[in-house]
This record gives structure tokens, C-alpha cells and sequence, in this order.
């Protein structure tokens, strides 16, 4: 119980994946902008990144590795994900609309979102269990969808602010971060278990 | 249209990462030595280059409605070639940009210029096309590894340059890539918009 209480309080604080990962840091700068929309991505994020990380654990263990594939291990993961993002939306489209109303925009954006990718490969090379790798998936996602939207409140704020004309924009963002970034590495002391 | 022209545009005026913004996760994550970033930047120039051309050739042959899987597993293929290249001849590089060489496959420049320009030119044009975007994207890399490892420990691609005590480690860490990009972008932006 405590290696997941550690696993699931790493991911979100200390190795934040955006903030020590540089993961997902297109969707980070670009979907931003105000706090709803930072919302609803974060929540999207969740949702794929723990079925797909589910549904390549379960390939890479049962199909790729007893067959000796692991070299197209980019290539299926990939195709995964892509084919996996449509039926979801195909899928979320009928039975929840409410759902697809208020995360049907971001989820063609998270096919090349690398973090989805990215924790996905993460679980394949560090060779954890199934239950292990889901919690750490979502645990990870809330981790994003923290940064996002701390972030998000950060820039409707700087919106207001008279910022120098060629830091305008991505550069004072990206400094903002930057001192998000320095604000998330207070957490690196912290051990659990 | 020229060639040079097409290479010089790819550099300067449609910068991947101070004109585009795209692909920032590598440009944050590998760019803590200049060596680390130049290093990220030929391994994407090299799989932008054969993606551009591969799916130039091929732009007539693929229904329009397929045509994003199709340029994400020509991406892909050349991704993996890419990786077992470095396994077998620069094992010691592989390991330390670790995630981030499979990761090329989601760098959205790649599916960018493949959408953009390699599906509506001939196979030299993106073939210049991708080496100006990559050429760029490498520049980019190498100048922001080169000012955070100057910074952070006073040595550019590990010649040093003053005592490494007066060094602050902070431009190695994350914050510094954020910081340092920020101010970079800022810098171009006062360069290059006149206007």
C-alpha cells in the first residue's frame, strides 16, 4: 500500500512530468490560456493516458515480448494510441455526450501529445506490474492536469500585466514556467517509504 | 522555387523552435549540455529528412483520408531505424537522451512539414525543406544547450570556459530550460520582428 501511496505522490509533486520530465509541454503552452479549457484538457489527459497505458501494458507483455517484437515497440505503441483516442471518442460520442461536450475538443490533440506516449514507454522500460503502471499513469496524468492548471490561473492573470513587447506571449510563459519549474523542485526532499 | 531559399527559410524564418514553437519537449528536456542538444537535433534532422522525402513520394499513391496514420507510421519506421542505428554504433548517447529519441515520432514538427509541405511538393523540395527545418532545429538545440551549460557550469561542449564554483547549477536543472528558452525566444523576437 505504501509503495503506491509513494508512487502516486512522487508522480504528481516530485517528478512532476512536465515541470522535471519535460513531458506534454505543447499542450502545456498552447491549451493554457484559460483556466476551463486547462481543465477539461487535463481531465482528457487522464482518462487516455490510464487506458492506454493499460492497453500497451497488456501488449507489450502478451504480445510483443513473447513474440520477440520489442523492436517495433514505437511503432505499435503509437498506432495504439492513435486507434484507441477514436474509439474513445466514437465511443464517448454515444454513450456520455455530456462527457463528449466537454472533452470532445481536446482529444484529437492527444494522439501526438507526447506524455501519453511517453509514460506509456516509461512503464515498458522500467518493467512494472500491471495495477502498479495504471496508478502510476493516472497519477501522473493529475500531475499534468496540476501544472496546467495552476499554470492556466498564472496567465489570465498575466494577461493583465504590461509585459516588454518582444517577451510578449510563449517567452514570458515559458519564464513563468520557469519559475513554476523552480517553485515544483521544493517538493525533491520529500521520501516516502 | 530555390532550393537555397527553401533551406534558408527553414533555418531563419520558419525556426522550429524560435518561430514555430514546436517539438519544445526535446528542446527542454535534452539541452542540458550543448553536446546532449546538438545531438537530439541531428537525430531529428536525420528522421525529418527521410520522413520529408519518403512521404513526398508517396503523396499521390495515399487517399486523403488515411493520410495522418500513413505519415505517422512512415514517421515511426524511420524513428525506429534511427533507434537501432544508435543502439548499435553510439550506445553511451542512446542512453543518455533515453526517452526522448522514441518520442520523435509525436515531435509535431515532423508530422507538421509532412501536412504542410511534403504533401504538396516534390520529393527535393521537402527534401531541402527538411534539412533547413532540421538544420534550424539543431542550431536551436546547440545554442540553448551551449548557454545553459555555459551558465550552469562555465563550460561549452565541455571545454571550460571559467572556474565551474561560479557556475549555477539552477541552468541545468529544469527551471533553467524554461527560463533560458523564455529568454532566447525573446531575444530572436527582438532580432528578427522590425516591424
Amino acid at each position: 500500500m505504501l509503495e503506491y501511496i509513494a508512487i502516486i505522490f512522487s508522480a504528481i509533486l516530485v517528478n512532476n512530468i512536465v515541470f522535471s520530465q519535460f513531458l506534454g509541454i505543447c499542450p502545456f503552452i498552447g491549451v493554457s490560456k484559460n483556466l476551463e479549457s486547462a481543465f477539461g484538457m487535463g481531465m482528457a489527459v487522464t482518462f487516455v493516458m490510464a487506458v492506454a497505458t493499460a492497453v500497451t501494458w497488456l501488449l507489450q507483455h502478451y504480445v510483443l515480448e513473447p513474440f520477440g517484437l520489442v523492436y517495433v515497440q514505437t511503432i505499435s505503441f503509437i498506432l495504439v494510441i492513435a486507434v484507441l483516442v477514436q474509439m474513445l471518442e466514437i465511443m464517448m460520442k454515444k454513450v456520455s455526450p455530456s462527457l463528449y461536450a466537454a472533452l470532445g475538443v481536446f482529444l484529437p490533440l492527444i494522439t501526438t501529445n507526447c506524455a501519453v506516449l511517453g509514460v506509456a514507454i516509461i512503464v515498458a522500460q522500467k518493467n512494472f506490474g500491471f495495477l502498479y503502471s495504471v496508478v502510476y499513469a493516472v497519477a501522473t496524468a493529475v500531475g499534468f492536469a496540476l501544472a496546467l492548471t495552476i499554470f492556466a490561473g498564472i496567465r489570465t492573470q498575466l494577461a493583465l500585466a504590461d509585459v516588454p513587447r518582444s517577451m510578449r506571449g510563449v517567452p514570458i510563459a515559458l519564464i513563468v514556467a520557469g519559475i513554476l519549474a523552480m517553485a515544483f523542485m521544493g517538493f525533491s526532499g520529500i521520501k516516502i517509504a | 522555387m530555390n532550393a537555397l531559399r527553401i533551406i534558408f527559410d527553414g533555418i531563419v524564418k520558419r525556426n522550429p523552435t524560435f518561430v514555430l514553437i514546436l517539438g519544445m519537449c526535446p528542446t527542454l528536456g535534452t539541452t542540458s549540455s550543448a553536446m546532449t542538444g546538438m545531438s537530439m537535433g541531428l537525430a531529428t534532422l536525420f528522421v525529418l529528412m527521410c520522413s520529408n522525402m519518403a512521404i513526398s513520394a508517396i503523396k499521390n499513391i495515399v487517399p486523403d483520408k488515411v493520410r495522418i496514420p500513413v505519415y505517422i507510421v512512415v514517421i515511426a519506421s524511420f524513428v525506429t531505424i534511427l533507434q537501432m542505428l544508435m543502439q548499435a554504433y553510439v550506445p553511451a548517447l542512446y542512453a543518455s537522451l533515453g526517452i526522448f529519441i522514441p518520442l520523435i515520432v509525436v515531435n509535431c514538427i515532423l508530422l507538421g512539414r509532412a501536412e504542410a509541405f511534403a504533401s504538396k511538393n516534390t520529393v527535393f523540395a521537402s527534401l531541402c525543406d527538411g534539412l533547413g527545418v532540421g538544420v534550424g532545429f539543431t542550431l536551436a538545440l546547440t545554442l540553448l544547450g551551449a548557454v545553459r551549460e555555459l551558465l550552469g557550469t562555465g563550460a561549452v561542449f565541455g571545454l571550460q570556459l571559467y572556474s565551474a564554483d561560479f557556475g549555477a547549477l539552477l541552468f541545468v536543472l529544469a527551471p533553467g530550460a524554461f527560463i533560458v528558452l523564455g529568454l532566447l525566444i525573446a531575444l530572436y523576437n527582438r532580432l528578427y520582428s522590425h516591424a
